[in-house]
């Protein structure tokens, strides 16, 4: 297998960087029948971790619909190895989708607790960034980020599914990096 | 538009003073009105309670419906706002329970021998009634949780 590329399932261009094993591979010796890749094993698993990112859907309002038509067949986030978990403790990847009220705020704390590290946020919507034009209400948390850390703010009311697909995107080169809003 | 027939009869029956949609009651004869539209006018399906803030008093306002005949008549009743307290309808119209718990816990006026009068919507920890006039909106409701616990890497 010497040489040969791992491309990421269904994707013709990695849009987050590393979509290759000789991306993330500081050497590769090839000779007949196998080969040895020199890399940091830092690389491999933030390599692994973006590649496969499995995301607890927190549908809270109406971006939840724009969510749910991004996992669906024409956008198929399933291409980048995303794969919907009902449960926190199967996933690395949460997805607030919707308007944050402040009685919803505790068990979205409860749910991240539960979440294994390493973990992402990616915070969907204006509402979930800011609050947005709920900002004021005296019901709604003004942006997620009070309550839980948030690595990829996507904007948009709703952001469309691109939008968030580049979000998505974003983060998988965050992850290459090494960064994390949750620590 | 109420059948004017039956706004008639509550006029006849009770003090009651007729608006567009129904009439309105005192808070003392809200009860007996009430038992006398679901059973001898037929109004047996309650369709909503919701509030309001005037200047010099709360409003509580029920709309009743008879289902035989489509028609849908509006009890409203002022609620004084230094003693904001009504009489509990929820042993008439089985359906007002949790509507009263929504008027209670967004404008803060109680309901008399309701069986379980809880907030609905808003967490039970929170401060006041948020839909008040005296409500402060300029102040956004900052949620500050608990700081997260250091997690290592």
């Amino acid at each position: 297998m010497a040489g040969e590329t791992l491309p990421i399932v269904g994707q013709t261009t990695a849009p987050a960087g590393g979509g290759t094993l000789e991306d993330i591979a500081e050497e590769v010796v090839r000779f007949p029948g196998g080969g040895i890749a020199l890399l940091r094993t830092d690389a491999l698993f933030h390599w692994a971790q973006k590649s496969s990112m499995w995301p607890l859907t927190f549908g809270l309002a109406c971006c939840a619909i724009e969510m749910m038509a991004t996992f669906a067949g024409r956008y198929d986030l399933d291409r980048f190895g995303m794969i919907l978990r009902p449960t926190p403790r199967q996933s690395d990847l949460m997805i607030i989708a919707g308007t944050v009220t402040i009685k919803m705020a505790p068990r979205i704390r409860t749910l991240y607790d539960q979440m294994a590290h390493p973990k992402w946020v990616i915070s969907m919507g204006s509402c979930a960034n800011s609050g947005d034009h709920y900002r004021n209400v005296y019901s709604v948390v003004p942006g997620v980020d009070h309550v839980i850390p948030v690595d990829i703010y996507v904007a948009g009311c709703p952001p469309t599914p691109e939008a968030l697909l580049e979000g998505v995107f974003a983060l998988q080169r965050k992850v290459m990096e090494g960064n994390r809003a949750g620590a | 538009m109420p059948a004017p027939e039956v706004v008639a009869a509550l006029r006849t029956r009770f003090s009651a003073t007729p608006f567009a949609l129904g009439v309105e009651l005192p808070a003392t004869e809200l009860l007996t009105a009430l038992r006398a539209l679901r059973d001898a006018h037929g109004y047996r399906y309650y369709v909503l309670g919701t509030g309001t803030e005037r200047e010099t008093a709360f409003e509580v306002l029920h709309a009743v419906r008879n289902l035989e005949s489509g028609d849908t008549l509006f009890v409203k009743v002022a609620v004084p706002k230094d003693a904001p307290e009504v009489d509990s309808i929820a042993f008439v119209y089985a359906g007002a329970e949790w509507q009263e718990r929504e008027i209670w816990d967004l404008f803060g006026v109680g309901f008399k021998a309701h069986p379980d009068l809880r907030r609905i919507l808003m967490p039970d920890d929170y401060p006041g009634h948020p839909l008040r006039k005296s409500f402060a909106m300029d102040t956004p409701w900052g949620y500050r949780p608990a700081p997260a616990p250091e997690d290592a890497s």
